[in-house]
């Protein structure tokens, strides 16, 4: 039993992806033992019509999620009336959590926008899924160069909400071991692990953030999935962690929402 | 999916009933949560030939230090031979006292675990006669069997011209580093057009594409129509799709697995090739069979079992 909390839906705008369609991606993540699968839309990177998005994305994830797919719907703060997507996404599809896109949508974490998203996503007690990046820079279209998002302001953004949960998702090396535990202990910050490398890369994790604040995520379709499931082959974590990781700290985090 | 794929995928989460390893990380509570996926042993059968290692992503004041944790990685994954080369720490555009230094730290992990490494000596196309000079050293008269080409010169340059050349008569296998970066690359990195232009000028001596130009799309592309370059798959993200294109663009038999190790993780590269929608048989030949029988000549020429 697995739940993976970086999956994505839809299509990726520049290639076709391998397991793009829900069928076969729910497929293989059963056959692999994920049994819950927190589902974005890749179409909430670039599309302004974001509610169509999330609902098409929750409509998906109820019909053709076998049980398993659990929509996390975008929220686009720049967008007019930004505040109605996230009250469909929690009141209207049962939405347990939004994800994020600064980069893709043009602003930063010490944006007004995003302040009040943060606001009131915690009033909603919504959990917030941050995607610092979707891909390696060095491979972005030359056409459409997105930046990694700059962390810096994160450290005010969480002190000030403390209690809204924030997963760190697609972290390749953006923020760093000291970084990383000081976020963890400034507020209720996770961090999914689909980027984490290095060889024996959760060895060395688990010494920078606490193992209670990791969640398995795997950036599937656009990343094998493969390549998380084999980080807990490659590293000796212990029955204790691996289960926190793969299970019970995403359990237990959506158990506090409630 | 695949049978074998399913049982190594689920086996390497412990899901088919595998045994607990009895790690020593084992938590005393090791019983928690019975449902939880347990790292398990590594599962064997695959021959699994790992193209690109480094001594980094590791602790350790010396180079049988790194390399002994390295080779701990490679046994839970089921990884055989290693290839390494460059030391450390290494430099982007080495003098030959540098590459000299680097290549003697190689040889001195190979001479540790002649049985499980390879080496490729790391020269400077910045440095031709000193770079033939360590062809000499390190592969006619020593135990390595390829060489190694990075950021220093684009190998499109025709001063590489006498190093392919020479390795081509020793049957030494050769690693051109390439990379298409959309921000564009640096001074010396040659991008897979440039490698192209090298295989045309000595189109019966084999070549690798190192990490066949992180923006793989392009990469394969580029070098398709040359039959004398085959790819190495190592050192970029695991992204979906890589491995079905290059097989179906150039062939099972031109991929060739490897990690960049200990920058990359071997899950995260092991990952493109166990989760590829490919034929079993072509993962086969991209996790181990293509670099052994490219490697073969050489092996047989010194005597090194393969």
């Amino acid at each position: 039993m697995i739940v993976d909390v970086n999956v994505n839906l839809s299509r990726w705008p520049f290639r076709r992806l391998e397991f793009d369609a829900t069928g076969p991606l729910v497929t293989k993540l059963r056959q692999h033992g994920i049994t819950e699968a927190w589902a974005g839309s890749f179409d909430g990177l670039l599309h302004s019509d974001v509610a169509g998005v999330n609902a098409r994305l929750a409509t998906e994830c109820q019909t053709r999620g076998d049980g398993i797919l659990q929509p996390v719907g975008t929220v686009n703060p720049t967008l007019p009336d930004w505040q109605e997507d996230l009250r469909r996404c929690h009141e209207d599809h049962g939405m347990h959590a939004i994800r994020i896109n600064p980069n893709y949508h043009g602003y930063q974490l010490d944006d007004a926008a995003c302040d009040a998203l943060f606001q009131l996503a915690g009033e909603r007690r919504m959990i917030v899924q941050l995607a610092l990046k979707m891909e390696d820079v060095r491979t972005h279209h030359p056409l459409m160069q997105v930046p990694t998002v700059k962390v810096a302001p994160l450290d005010a953004l969480v002190t000030k909400y403390p209690h809204v949960p924030l997963i760190i998702m697609n972290n390749y090396g953006t923020i760093r071991g000291d970084a990383a535990a000081r976020l963890a202990q400034a507020g209720q910050v996770y961090f999914e692990i689909s980027h984490a490398e290095q060889v024996g890369a959760l060895e060395k994790l688990v010494q920078q953030v606490p193992f209670q604040r990791l969640l398995f995520g795997s950036h599937f379709p656009f990343f094998n999935l493969e390549a998380s499931l084999f980080k807990f082959r490659e590293s000796r974590l212990g029955g204790l962690m691996v289960e926190a990781i793969q299970t019970a700290n995403a359990r237990r985090l959506r158990a506090s929402q409630r | 999916m695949h049978r074998r794929l399913f049982l190594q995928a689920t086996a390497a989460l412990g899901l088919s009933g595998a045994a607990s390893n009895g790690s020593a990380g084992e938590s005393p509570a090791g019983d928690a949560g019975q449902d939880a996926a347990q790292p398990a042993t590594p599962v064997a059968g695959d021959l699994i030939w790992d193209l690109h290692c480094h001594f980094s992503g590791v602790p350790g004041p010396t180079i049988e230090d790194r390399t002994r944790q390295i080779l701990e990685y490679a046994d839970r994954m089921g990884v055989q031979r290693l290839v390494f080369f460059m030391g450390w720490p290494w430099s982007q555009n080495p003098t030959p006292d540098d590459f000299r230094r680097q290549n003697d730290q190689v040889l001195e992990a190979l001479a540790k675990w002649p049985e499980r490494l390879l080496g490729f000596a790391y020269l400077s196309g910045h440095h031709p006669r000193e770079s033939l000079q360590e062809i000499e050293r390190c592969i006619a008269s020593g135990p390595m069997v390829g060489i190694k080409l990075w950021v220093a010169r684009k190998c499109s340059d025709e001063a590489l011209d006498p190093i392919i050349a020479r390795c081509g008569e020793l049957n030494a296998a050769i690693y051109q580093h390439t990379w298409l970066k959309t921000q564009g690359n640096g001074e010396g990195e040659s991008t897979p057009m440039d490698l192209a232009l090298l295989a045309d000028r000595h189109p019966t001596v084999p070549i690798i594409c190192g990490h066949t130009g992180g923006d793989w799309t392009r990469g394969i592309r580029a070098v398709r129509a040359h039959k004398n370059v085959s790819i190495g798959i190592g050192g970029s993200e695991p992204t979906s799709g890589f491995v079905e294109m290059a097989v179906r663009e150039l062939g099972a038999e031109r991929v060739i697995y490897g990690s960049d190790v200990g920058g990359r993780s071997f899950s995260s590269q092991l990952a493109k090739v166990y989760g590829a929608e490919v034929p079993e048989a072509a993962k086969r030949q991209i996790l181990g069979e293509n670099l052994k029988r490219m490697l073969s000549p050489i092996l047989q020429t010194k005597g090194i079992p393969s």
